[in-house]
């Protein structure tokens, strides 16, 4: 997978999304050990300084933890990734939602048009 | 003890001042880009870091000691243009390097070679001349050392071999060390720095956290760089 950078914003920042997204869709699961630092920088093709910042904030938000030297996990508590999944969904039906607005639309055709669409 | 310490550099070439009193600090394990258009300066402070051009006042500390044996023992060097003996086959450039110096890694060297299909019984003027460049870089990122220095490791090649430079260069530095990276094309690696220096006219006239210039100017590096340097 080819990973963009918007070079407007801080690249930890992106980071951070991209791996907020993997702890939710799954792709790394509750109480597993992730890739290295350096494994990770590799794979996003970035510094790997940024890398660590970005990793910090996840632990700073309790969602992975270090086991001294044995490396980071995934927090065993699924309820903080259900929590962090409940929360993206919201900020996504958010910017739905006001994209609509820009366009005239309220609440309830929103919602008409999203029941429109075929998954 | 800061990694490499620049005092006051100065150096005129006849009677044109092409550094014009250049201080600058490099910290263990950050990558840095030296940033400025062409004829800025770039080059001409690169070269007096690794000791090929004297400057005319002023000083460059590598760990605490003057520019010589010992930072040149430490210190990986991909200059603009490649030096390689072109009679020699890549065999001989290896063997060399890791005659030469001793944080040379000829394994990692052979492993690189071997992702780029390059035959090692090759002669280097059979090379085409970005194979050449990727053989140099190879030959600079197979090196252990503290400090990487690329003089615009970037100019003249296609996208596809930028990914390939770009990869090459984050995937063999080595843990802890740092890299100074002097470009004028600054979108394509502002991403990978940590810190970046604006060098014009022979002066540093700005040297930040590249996250921290994005987030007070709230663009990119490349606008920022822009911005400051319209002609």
């Amino acid at each position: 997978m080819e990973f963009t950078f918007d070079n407007n914003i801080p690249i930890y920042i992106q980071l951070l999304e991209y791996m907020k997204i993997y702890l939710i869709s799954g792709v790394f699961k509750c109480g597993e050990r992730l890739p290295s630092v350096r494994e990770f920088a590799t794979t996003f093709k970035v510094n790997p300084n940024t890398m660590q910042k970005a990793l910090s904030e996840l632990e700073s938000m309790k969602l992975i933890y270090t086991e001294r030297t044995n490396g980071k996990y995934v927090t065993k508590d699924n309820k903080l990734i259900e929590k962090l999944k409940d929360e993206y969904a919201v900020s996504l039906a958010m910017s739905y939602f006001q994209g609509m607005k820009k366009i005239g639309l309220g609440k309830a055709d929103s919602i008409k048009y999203l029941e429109g669409i075929e998954e | 003890m800061d990694l490499l310490e620049i005092k006051n550099l100065t150096k005129s070439f006849d009677n044109k001042k092409i550094l014009k009193g250049i201080n600058l600090k490099i910290n263990s394990g950050k990558i840095v880009g030296l940033l400025g258009k062409n004829g800025a300066g770039k080059s001409t402070l690169i070269k007096i870091i690794n000791d090929l051009l004297i400057p005319d006042s002023g000083k460059v500390l590598f760990e605490g000691k003057e520019i010589g044996v010992y930072s040149k023992e430490h210190i990986s060097y991909l200059p603009e243009r490649t030096y390689l003996d072109k009679s020699m086959k890549v065999n001989d450039v290896i063997n060399f390097f890791s005659d030469f110096y001793k944080d040379f890694d000829k394994k990692r060297a052979y492993a690189l070679l071997k992702k780029l299909d390059l035959d090692a019984d090759s002669r280097i003027i059979k090379m085409s001349k970005g194979m050449q460049e990727k053989l140099q870089l190879i030959l600079v990122m197979s090196r252990d050392a503290s400090l990487y220095v690329l003089d615009e490791p970037l100019s003249g090649v296609d996208p596809a071999t930028r990914d390939y430079i770009l990869d090459t260069i984050l995937s063999n530095f080595k843990e802890g060390a740092s890299i100074i990276i002097s470009t004028h094309l600054i979108s394509d690696v502002e991403r990978i720095l940590d810190d970046v220096v604006f060098i014009d006219n022979g002066k540093i006239v700005l040297s930040s956290s590249a996250d921290e210039l994005r987030k007070k100017e709230k663009a990119s590096i490349d606008e920022v760089f822009r911005r400051m340097f319209k002609c």
